[in-house]
């Protein structure tokens, strides 16, 4: 196993994405998109430029236009997209849908998608999750196997970038009265294809999801992305990559929030001194410290295990996403606490980071489906 | 094959030749750990053949310099030796303040005739350490401590009393932080000390705890005469030094928190004492909190291992003891406090075989000095907010 540390070419990666973000993506960026109530919920021009600077081809590799920097390259764009709230469909397309076609594309459809996907051209949404609470095999959308197709029916929600992608990719159950993880496969679709009604939901980190409802939707079997029946080591691993990078993402989020709140302790003046005098502040101020401390490194260790295909990567990823889900509830709400009034008001970006968090934190599973999950995989 | 990997497969043949079956099972408690010294009792002629086959090679302290006894290995090397232990059980041959703090005080702030006198006996596990640091009113403020080294020019005269000294009774040395210049600023006027404890003016009584055992002692010092060459560095730059010992000793107490080699882990033990259910073990509320503190121990773990690889590159904050130190107790505690759950009224019997005479309830309680010794759990808090978050 390599070091736990970054290797030049990643650093110099992370510098760069903490110039870019910061100068390009700011949080006021993502508020400024929330007041005018923009369309698609991120900038086209922040997004071509992602595209241009080589962000959105990270995970793909050189022979389909991409970098193929891996899974630690892009875990360092998560954190500091993370840090600034930077909203664009980095996660969606790049992340998420850029995985699951290299993993179960044929040559043609990797051809057809992957470039595009590098270039920033065509965005791509994941649609797995039907209920509230991530569960991916819980899923009533079926396709059925008709005249040289399918006809897929259901209903997907939760669909980051959703209402504005260009293809769907649709988890459905193909052996139907199959349960569980057995009998599912995975579509390519064309929201524009009749019988598709994609809507965006308003999140409340001023992002976007969206639903999807699939009425009759009929598809060539050009459609089918991977084996018939077989999505589940597919899908398996593409929640794992996309885990990975959200535990990144929440750890920037947390620094970030973490490191305001530290500030203002120590500029914030009552009865007369700093409250980063209070021993009472103090000591959780520290204890926060530390659990990012620790947090920095199991999101490290999840991202270099992907990369190194190692035979834990999932449990190492449920450790990362569990505990990122834990420190960044813990650190954005002493954020408020901390800030006090002023941490409440819309004008304050406190709000905005919490918002985000919670988001984050469901988006593919919270705290307790990845504290159950590591457990199962150590076999309790 | 690389370097290393020959050094691997030597040491694997090396140590399946010479580890002696009964050293290749987990330490149970304290009988089953090896102190050495001159009163050491050996519990079994295993372990002596270990700690001797051991010492011979430098292994009991395998990254010092081999002229001063030590194993010479490169850290590389030191983590193949600890990983070809763990692989086959092996305990570890010696259990020593020698080795784990005074040895590295030594070599790293000591006299060239100090390192030759103290070292290789620490190596072979003839002279045990014990730490005089704390006293009756120098607790966490221990740079407030009183015992008093009046110069008498060839030698001091030390007059004071210690507390909280780990197995002074079973000692052979101790080194011990003394005032050397009363009227300097608190952490300005203090010497590191070594003197035999069968030095006269030396007496020690043992301090019984809530867990029935007596690992510490108070120390009485009555003129004790100590010889100007026995410093450890600098007179009245003691202070330097016990900070430097202090982050090793927080590291080590930290580390606690860690699973041992060949120890269980807390979801087996967990399994064991409660079954499972489906896969999943049969108690719900129970199976919550096991996970919590399993990703914790992990995601602590890591960060030991990332602290490590940040230190070779010349990365990281510093200060990581105290984080260490903090977290490590605090998860060793959570950890002992499970264990009794699961285990329920089993866990609670004090005295008979079957429970080992309470090996349990007592390691439990003994859990809770984790976050009092080497600096309170507060104490480090306090570390950390000062010196990394600037809050003051």
């Amino acid at each position: 196993m390599p070091a736990l540390v970054l290797n030049e070419e990643q650093q110099m990666l992370k510098d760069a994405a903490q110039r870019f973000f910061r100068e390009n993506a700011p949080v006021a960026q993502l508020r400024a998109l929330r007041d005018n109530r923009d369309e698609t919920g991120f900038s086209a021009e922040l997004w071509r430029n992602m595209a241009e600077m080589g962000f959105a081809g990270t995970l793909i590799p050189e022979a389909f236009g991409g970098s193929g920097f891996g899974h630690v390259g892009m875990g360092q764009l998560s954190e500091e997209a993370g840090r600034n709230l930077s909203a664009s469909p980095l996660f969606s397309s790049s992340i998420l849908s850029a995985v699951t076609l290299l993993l179960a594309g044929s040559g043609e459809q990797k051809q057809a998608t992957l470039p595009a996907i590098a270039s920033g051209k065509l965005v791509v949404a994941l649609a797995i999750d039907e209920k509230p609470r991530h569960h991916p095999w819980s899923i009533n959308t079926t396709a059925q196997n008709l005249d040289a197709g399918f006809v897929i029916n259901g209903h997907k929600s939760f669909v980051v970038d959703g209402h504005v992608a260009d293809r769907l990719i649709v988890a459905a159950r193909t052996n139907i009265g199959s349960q569980d993880s057995d009998g599912i496969s995975l579509f390519l679709i064309d929201p524009a294809t009749q019988g598709v009604k994609v809507e965006r939901t308003i999140m409340a980190d001023s992002r976007n999801a969206a639903t999807v409802r699939l009425d009759h939707v009929r598809v060539g079997e050009e459609a089918l992305l991977g084996q018939l029946n077989e999505a589940h080591a597919v899908l398996e691993s593409v929640l794992d990559m996309g885990n990975a990078q959200l535990a990144a993402e929440l750890l920037g989020l947390s620094l970030e929030a973490f490191e305001r709140t530290v500030r203002f302790l120590q500029e914030r003046k009552q009865f007369g001194v700093v409250i980063g005098s209070f021993q009472g502040l103090q000591h959780r101020a520290a204890h926060m410290f530390s659990e990012l401390e620790l947090l920095k490194s199991v999101v490290l260790k999840a991202l270099v295990a992907l990369d190194e295909e190692a035979v834990d990567a999932s449990a190492l990823v449920s450790l990362a996403k569990a505990k990122a889900c834990e420190v960044a509830e813990l650190v954005t709400n002493e954020m408020i606490q901390m800030h006090g009034g002023i941490g409440m008001t819309d004008e304050f970006d406190a709000g905005l980071f919490i918002k985000r968090a919670r988001v984050v934190q469901q988006l593919l599973g919270d705290y307790r489906y990845h504290a159950d999950r590591f457990a199962r995989l150590h076999g309790f | 094959m690389t370097d290393l990997d020959a050094f691997r497969l030597e040491t694997r043949a090396w140590l399946e030749a010479n580890c002696p079956p009964g050293m290749r099972a987990p330490v149970r408690g304290e009988q089953d750990q090896c102190w050495g010294g001159r009163n050491f009792q050996f519990s079994s002629d295993d372990q002596r053949i270990w700690l001797e086959r051991m010492a011979a090679r430098g292994w009991t302290a395998p990254d010092w310099p081999c002229e001063y006894g030590g194993g010479g290995l490169s850290q590389a090397e030191h983590k193949v030796l600890r990983e070809e232990m763990s692989r086959i059980q092996a305990r570890p041959p010696l259990s020593s303040f020698g080795v784990w703090m005074i040895g590295p005080a030594i070599l790293k702030f000591g006299s060239e005739p100090l390192k030759r006198q103290h070292l290789p006996p620490i190596v072979r596990g003839e002279i045990r350490w014990c730490q005089g640091y704390s006293e009756p009113g120098a607790g966490s403020d221990l740079a407030g401590l009183q015992t008093r080294a009046e110069d008498r020019g060839d030698h001091f005269i030390v007059n004071g009393q210690k507390v909280w000294t780990s197995y002074a009774d079973q000692a052979d040395w101790m080194f011990c932080l003394v005032r050397t210049d009363p009227d300097a600023r608190k952490q300005l006027g203090i010497s590191l000390v070594l003197f035999d404890m069968t030095t006269p003016g030396v007496s020690t009584r043992p301090i019984k705890l809530i867990s029935g055992n007596s690992p510490f002692c108070e120390t009485f010092l009555d003129d004790v005469c100590v010889e100007k060459d026995q410093v450890v560095g600098e007179i009245n730059q003691g202070w330097t030094i016990a900070k430097y010992l202090l982050t090793h000793e927080r590291e080590m107490i930290g580390g606690m928190g860690r699973t041992g080699a060949g120890q269980r882990t807390l979801p087996e033990f967990a399994v064991e004492a409660i079954g499972l259910d489906n896969g999943r073990l049969a108690d719900g509320m129970l199976r919550a909190e096991v996970a919590r503190w399993a990703l914790d121990a992990k995601a602590f773990e890591l960060t030991a291992e990332r602290v490590r690889d940040e230190a070779k590159t010349g990365q990281g904050v510093g200060h990581a003891s105290a984080m260490v130190k903090y977290y490590g107790t605090e998860l060793n505690k959570r950890r002992q406090e499970l264990m009794l759950a699961l285990r329920g009224s089993d866990a609670l019997v004090w005295e008979g075989a079957a429970s080992h005479e309470g090996a349990l309830p007592r390691m439990w309680l003994r859990s809770k000095a984790n976050s009092i010794e080497g600096g309170t759990s507060e104490i480090q808090l306090n570390v950390i907010a000062r010196n990394i978050l600037a809050l003051q």
